[in-house]
């Protein structure tokens, strides 16, 4: 594939200080193109389609000559995306007869190899100096259509994508729909004629990552990247690795103990020789952008030692506080030191200073009095981790939707309507009842269970709107274990429909059902209200029209799935979106699940949306993969559309200075911007009063063009007066 | 041709991580709204200078939206605090010149809200309606003063 480094050279705004008085002169060094130049207005080409779909311009001659820009135009069709809407043979009419365009072409599918083919040919053949792709979002297809264009031998970066579908034939359908996908196409083509080859700066980049959140999904994450040899900071809010999985009894639809199948992953992480562990610990700050974040990791006081710490509980006997049990979700009492569990990673005590009578010899002391080894340490203080990180993997989970919101099913008022994982704590052969089934409120083995599936989910008038996916599948098994331990129990089970969409899911529920003969309700819960000892539940079946009354003794809600406390603050000090609902939000909901729209940060588990325990593991090796992209790497490489100061102008005055948030420019007698630094934000730009500051290829002059032509005004070639 | 509705003319600057990507979403989900806007992308809504609003009005623009991320979820940190100052500036300035500050409008909408994209389009639309079409003198163009002024000051300068 040869290369034509004349394209670099004749760019509009690379050569001549003085481009008008170039063109006026035939006799200058470069017209020789201008021969080739000529031949489209030759008769015999000048049909008004070629058979690719191409159109020659045909009033351009002049102005293409020399040293004008050549611009191509490519409208894509997109099927029928675009061209429902949209005029696409009118587009590139439009598009031939502009200024400055040498060709312009449609095709059904830009994006496909012969659409791409078109672009490649065209460049070669009209030594084109720049390329307009008018087609989807450029978030879609712009590295695609610059690298097909590279392919050719034309930068990168003098080609632009003019969005006509996202942001014109999916959302107009009228008279001048057309009409709006010229001018946006227009503006492009006169954004190109000012931008300059580029080349992108190589940028070496830390070869370690954060993975935010230890449980399932954190850990899996943490496993891969650190098996695949690079040095993993594995950072956990909570005293233990281990998650809301730990919390489980068994696992659907294969009945798996799920702290069995959990706790080697956990121990392995904890080995690891390459990942760091740091529980009771939350990130404080980030800085930096992909291949170079700069995190603070703030690691709160256990006030225990956990190399002394022989996990012998004397101190628990003598602690005088009684707290509820966060693990067990309330259903049982901790002291205010204490392991959340016993198969806990790291295997230590931690001391919650908030519940504690004071970290204070005078106040109590009654641990550090009994602590043989000497573990126990007051002056413990909160430490600061900095450290250089690559790739972020953000795994932080989800917490239930409150139960002070669900009023209507008597939660918070009637003491033996329980939510899903409260049911894993009274399941758990480690929980509060040591596994056998018994209810809260006076130790009594229920014998008419009722189970309310999407309490919270898919209610968009009082609760969450959508559907929290698990749920279907966990009251399944929890109807079904009941049944198991409580031979003579019923257990009912109100549902909306059945969800059961994965590997042996569907079998699962039908055993539940026809084997366990669990009675299925379809309708909703109307009602639930305490009648002595009873929990009286009112709902209706929808499939007989009968009122249903039922004396329970236990109800389980199926509550909603919510990301976890502090997941909104987390991707505010990221600068990441979060989606209406909270959860994190991915690139691309279809093609970038795994990604975050900023470079470099990854998500996983059900801090993206409700998820299974195979999803969030898959979701985990997922975004491991990608964060093992980056770390692999030689380098990096950083977009070259940055700041730039031009020296002549900048008068030094330093008003762009504390404008920029990554400290890139250094001021003096003029500014000078690190390019390493510059995230291309072109807030100084707009700030600086002189035009000094500029942002490449997106100039000043640029948009301004583009501004009058999207409004219509008669367009002005570049670079002239 | 006179007997048709006024239609407005607007110009839609469109940070590429939140409004850009919001008009996006507003795209694939089809939520649709009123042409009049032709959307300019840049990085970020920090990026807009007051300049430009100006010279979308000199060009023929009814109206100006600019869109940025929510407070605080700005991609490059602050960019949009800096936009809301300058706008609010903006806005104050464009009062003094006879030109309703309504007809400049800022938004914040994330990329998830396409929906909010496309509301915000349509209300922008109906009230630049309202307004009817901006009638001043719009004088020439910037542009076309531009290049000869920076020419000028670089010339003075080098040569001094």
């Amino acid at each position: 594939m040869s290369r034509e480094p004349l394209t670099m050279d004749r760019h509009p705004l690379s050569v001549s200080p003085n481009p008008s008085a170039v063109d006026r002169d035939p006799s200058s060094v470069n017209r020789s193109p201008s021969a080739v130049d000529r031949r489209p207005s030759s008769a015999t080409d000048h049909g008004p389609r070629t058979t690719d779909h191409g159109f020659r311009s045909t009033d351009h001659g002049l102005r293409t000559t020399g040293q004008g820009p050549r611009i191509g135009v490519f409208v894509c069709h997109c099927g029928k995306n675009i061209a429902t809407t949209v005029d696409v043979e009118r587009v590139v009419e439009a598009l031939a007869s502009y200024p400055g365009v040498a060709y312009a072409a449609r095709h059904e599918y830009m994006c496909s190899d012969p659409g791409q083919d078109v672009i490649k040919k065209a460049i070669k053949e009209h030594r084109l100096t720049g390329v307009v792709i008018s087609a989807c979002s450029p978030s879609m297809h712009e590295t695609t259509f610059r690298n097909a264009a590279e392919e050719a031998g034309l930068n990168p970066y003098l080609v632009e994508i003019a969005n006509i579908r996202e942001w014109c034939s999916w959302v107009h359908n009228d008279a001048v729909t057309t009409d709006k996908a010229i001018r946006i196409t227009r503006a492009m083509v006169e954004k190109v004629k000012g931008n300059h080859p580029l080349v992108p700066v190589e940028v070496d980049h830390a070869v370690k990552c954060l993975v935010v959140g230890g449980g399932i999904s954190g850990i899996q994450a943490a496993l891969d990247i650190a098996n695949a040899g690079y040095e993993v900071l594995l950072v956990e809010r909570s005293p233990s690795i281990g998650g809301r999985m730990a919390q489980l009894s068994e696992t659907f639809p294969t009945l798996d103990c799920s702290q069995c199948i959990l706790t080697p992953k956990m121990v392995e992480a904890s080995r690891h020789p390459r990942i760091r562990l740091l529980t009771y610990s939350e990130v404080a700050e980030v800085a930096g952008y992909l291949g170079n974040y700069h995190v603070v990791i703030r690691k709160k006081p256990t006030y225990v030692d956990p190399d002394k710490c022989n996990l012998c509980g004397d101190c628990v006997a003598v602690c005088p506080i009684r707290v509820p049990s966060g693990f067990d979700q309330g259903l049982s009492e901790r002291a205010a030191i204490y392991v959340p569990f016993p198969q806990a990673v790291p295997s230590s005590y931690t001391l919650d200073e908030v519940n504690c009578l004071g970290l204070n010899p005078l106040r109590c002391s009654e641990c550090s009095k009994v602590c043989t080894v000497g573990a126990i340490n007051y002056d413990m203080r909160e430490e600061l981790v900095e450290e250089d990180v690559g790739a972020i993997v953000l795994a932080t989970g989800y917490d239930l939707y409150g139960k002070e919101m669900m009023g209507e099913y008597g939660h918070g008022t009637v003491p033996d309507v329980i939510e899903g994982l409260e049911f894993e704590r009274i399941l758990s052969a480690g929980g509060p009842t040591k596994g056998e089934v018994r209810r809260p409120s006076d130790g009594k083995i229920p014998k008419e269970v009722v189970f309310i599936q999407c309490s919270g989910s898919r209610d968009p008038e009082l609760h969450k709107s959508y559907c929290s996916k698990i749920c279907c599948m966990y009251t399944a098994k929890h109807a079904l274990l009941y049944r198991h331990n409580v031979h003579d129990g019923t257990a009912y089970v109100f549902y909306i429909d059945i969800r059961a969409g994965g590997k042996e899911y569907e079998e699962f529920v039908v055993r539940a059902m026809e084997d366990e003969r669990i009675l299925y309700l379809r309708g909703k819960v109307a009602k639930v209200f305490r009648d002595g000892d009873k929990v009286m539940v009112w709902g209706v079946d929808t499939l007989t029209g009968k009122r249903i009354e039922i004396a329970a003794d236990l109800v389980v809600l199926a509550q909603a799935m919510v990301p976890s406390a502090g997941t909104e603050e987390l991707a505010r000090k990221l600068h990441i979106a979060c989606g209406g609902e909270g959860f994190l939000k991915e690139a691309h909901p279809k093609l970038r699940p795994l990604e975050a729209l900023t470079a470099g940060i990854f998500l996983a588990g059900a801090a993206h949306g409700p998820k299974d325990i195979p999803e969030a593991v898959a979701q985990g090796s997922g975004a491991a993969a990608k964060a093992i992209a980056i770390l692999a790497a030689p380098t990096l490489t950083h977009s070259p559309e940055v700041a730039e100061v031009d020296e002549d102008l900048c008068s030094g005055c330093a008003v762009c200075v504390p404008q920029c948030p990554y400290s890139a420019i250094t001021p003096g007698d003029v500014a000078h911007v690190n390019e390493l630094l510059c995230e291309g934000c072109g807030t100084c730009v707009a700030a600086c009063p002189s035009g000094a500051m500029r942002m490449k290829n997106q100039t000043d002059a640029q948009v301004k063009r583009m501004i009058q032509v999207a409004l219509g005004a008669e367009p002005v070639e570049v670079g002239r007066a | 041709m006179p007997e048709a509705p006024f239609e407005p003319r607007i110009v839609a600057f469109l940070c590429r991580w939140c409004a850009g990507a919001g008009a996006d979403l507003a795209g694939t989900s089809r939520i649709a709204y009123p042409s009049n806007a032709i959307p300019i992308r840049v990085n970020c809504s920090g990026r807009v200078e007051p300049e430009w609003v100006m010279e979308a009005f000199r060009s023929g623009a009814d109206g100006v939206l600019i869109g940025g991320c929510h407070p605080g979820d700005c991609h490059y940190v602050s960019g949009n605090y800096k936009t809301r100052r300058r706008i609010y500036l903006l806005k104050k300035l464009l009062g003094e010149l006879g030109i309703a500050p309504e007809r400049v409008r800022l938004e914040w909408v994330s990329a998830t809200e396409g929906a909010k994209f496309a509301r915000v389009m349509k209300e922008f639309v109906a009230e630049l309606k309202e307004l009817g079409p901006l009638a001043v003198d719009r004088g020439p163009s910037s542009v076309d003063r531009d290049p000869l002024t920076v020419e000028a000051r670089r010339e003075t300068r080098v040569g001094a």
